[in-house]
């Protein structure tokens, strides 16, 4: 759950007023402060943090494999505003069997490669992306390679 | 066949020429691939580009080719080590990447940097700066085609990697920053080599803007070419110079300081023109910030350690480790197994000299990254080249995507 802490934080409590549901934690470590949204809110968490927050930036997006852990995938989103000169994460958590998320594309166009790359190296599909390929690797390669059960060097079998 | 009047010479009859092929007035949608092996994408960058006559309808930036699995790479590296695979994700800007990685990784540790440390960081990361942007100002002008500024700008780049020969024995690759402070003792008589390059590189910095700020050819390649508007940037992930050719006044050096970046007086140089000629004056003036700023550093620069007070992190001294048990033990440790990290995530942010690098490193308490994303500037500037370059003639995509300084090691990992 959430600490009342963050709770009381202007951008987390106007979100809650906004989705309440949508948050499903949160955590403020080392100054910086990260936000677990519900994988299905996303694309509308994003739209309300860059329309009304001014979050007009995504600096990165990646994801952390946690192997043999469920659920596996842990989708995460750097956002920035440069005018509140203020950072914030977006995490979400998705099971490794078929991952599936919204794409924020349309919230950020620079969003487009960033999730690319993560489908490319963990495998984890952007539903409404507008051009899902890899990007890193040749398109008939086979396996993620930033997957923990992908190993580092040898043949695969 | 026909006879003719010399004898024995027979005449050919040249046959009825073919209907010419009519000539199609409008001009001809073609699709044209440039690169991956273009000499002037300074690295290995494909763009797909759909022309219609010489206009550009569409493009396509094609990358990949570079990738090598760095961030893989980290998982199996304990944390020290790992600062050698950081050098060679942005091969001009080595000492940023190996910046913000220390910076990320003590931040998890949340060990104190000594100052003089943190001042000698500044003092090389600004080098960086230098020496990446002299080799952007070089290799640009060699495709807008100005030969020589390349010559100018080589001869200081040698200084500059001259001096970080002398801190670190290499001249690129200098894993010199470590996670805890600084790889080694700053060399002896490092003040005069940095003095004697500090005084001259203003003037310097004037030879290159002879030979180019009003040169009549430079500015009617480069003005009103490039352009992007900042709401475009901003929402394609464009950070750095280009943004600050815009007019937007951000710079994470005085925006969110790190290694006490607060304690040096320099300025954001910004335009508004927003085009190649803009950026060209942005980064010509940041180099003479960068200059002020290892000015500073070189006459305030404090006494003090260049490694944190942190024995199971940093190694110890020769002379104690001969000598002492304990700092015998933490050598034995460190070596061997490497220093554990507390579990957490950071994500650290710098502005290298080509925009926003950040490293997100996630720790599971072990000895080695869970997880270490790269954000790389270049990655993100790529993406607006289809944006920029739209509707603007083929001549000028090389000046314009040349505007962007990207390295394609850092695109692609």
């Amino acid at each position: 759950m959430i600490p009342d802490d963050i709770k009381a934080l202007p951008t987390v409590a106007a979100l809650f007023n906004t989705a309440p549901e949508a948050v499903v934690g949160g955590k403020l470590e080392r100054g910086e402060l990260a936000l677990e949204i519900a994988a299905e809110d996303i694309a509308g968490v994003c739209a309300y943090l860059k329309e009304a927050q001014h979050f007009v930036r995504l600096s990165t997006v990646t994801a952390v494999d946690w192997y043999p852990q469920e659920p596996r995938f842990e989708v995460v989103y750097h956002l920035h505003s440069p005018a509140r000169n203020e950072r914030l994460r977006l995490k979400c958590r998705l099971a490794g069997a078929n991952p599936e998320i919204d794409s924020v594309t349309a919230v950020w166009r620079g969003a487009n490669w960033y999730e690319r790359e993560t489908f490319d190296l963990f495998g984890i599909r952007f539903r409404n992306h507008p051009d899902l390929r890899r990007i890193m690797l040749p398109e008939d390669w086979e396996g993620y390679p930033l997957r923990k059960d992908y190993p580092v060097t040898g043949n695969r079998v | 066949m026909g006879a003719s009047d010399i004898p024995g010479v027979t005449v050919v009859e040249a046959e009825p020429a073919e209907q010419a092929p009519e000539v199609d007035a409008r001009p001809r949608r073609m699709m044209l691939n440039m690169g991956p092996q273009h000499p002037s994408t300074h690295g290995v960058l494909r763009l797909v580009l759909d022309l219609d006559g010489e206009t550009i309808m569409a493009s396509q930036p094609d990358i990949g080719y570079l990738h090598t699995g760095i961030e893989k790479e980290f998982e199996v590296k304990n944390y020290q080590q790992a600062v050698t695979l950081t050098d060679r994700i942005d091969y001009l800007a080595p000492l940023s990447n190996n910046l913000c990685y220390c910076l990320a990784v003590e931040k998890l540790l949340a060990i104190e940097i000594p100052p003089m440390a943190q001042w000698t960081r500044v003092m090389l990361t600004e080098l960086t700066r230098l020496n990446s942007h002299l080799v952007w100002l070089g290799t640009h002008a060699i495709d807008i085609g100005a030969m020589s500024v390349f010559l100018y700008c080589f001869r200081e780049r040698e200084d500059i990697l001259r001096i970080f020969e002398m801190y670190s024995g290499q001249r690129m690759m200098t894993s010199y920053f470590r996670i805890g402070g600084l790889a080694l003792e700053p060399p002896r008589g490092w003040q005069k080599r940095i003095k004697s390059f500090i005084d001259v590189f203003p003037s310097r910095v004037d030879e290159y803007e002879e030979l180019l700020t009003n040169n009549r050819i430079w500015i009617g390649r480069t003005q009103g070419v490039g352009r992007i508007s900042i709401e475009d940037m901003l929402d394609l992930g464009v950070t750095g110079p280009m943004l600050r050719a815009a007019g937007l006044q951000w710079d994470m050096r005085k925006s969110e300081p790190y290694s006490s970046y607060e304690k040096f007086d320099f300025e954001i140089p910004t335009r508004t023109e927003n085009d190649v000629y803009a950026r060209y004056l942005v980064r010509i003036e940041e180099m003479r910030q960068s200059a002020r700023i290892i000015k500073q550093a070189l006459e305030g620069m404090p006494e003090g350690r260049w490694t944190a007070d942190a024995p199971h992190v940093v190694l110890p001294e020769r002379e104690k480790m001969k000598t002492q048990m304990e700092a015998l033990i933490y050598h034995f440790k460190i070596v061997t197994e490497g220093f554990r990290v507390p579990a957490g995530e950071v994500y650290q942010t710098i502005e290298s000299p080509r925009g926003e690098v950040g490293y997100y490193v996630v720790s599971d308490g072990t000895a080695k990254p869970y997880r270490v994303h790269v954000r790389g500037p270049s990655f993100g500037n790529l993406q607006a080249i289809p944006c920029m370059i739209q509707g603007t003639l083929i001549a000028d995509v090389i000046a314009s995507i040349g505007s962007m300084d990207f390295v394609l090691g850092d695109a692609d990992r």
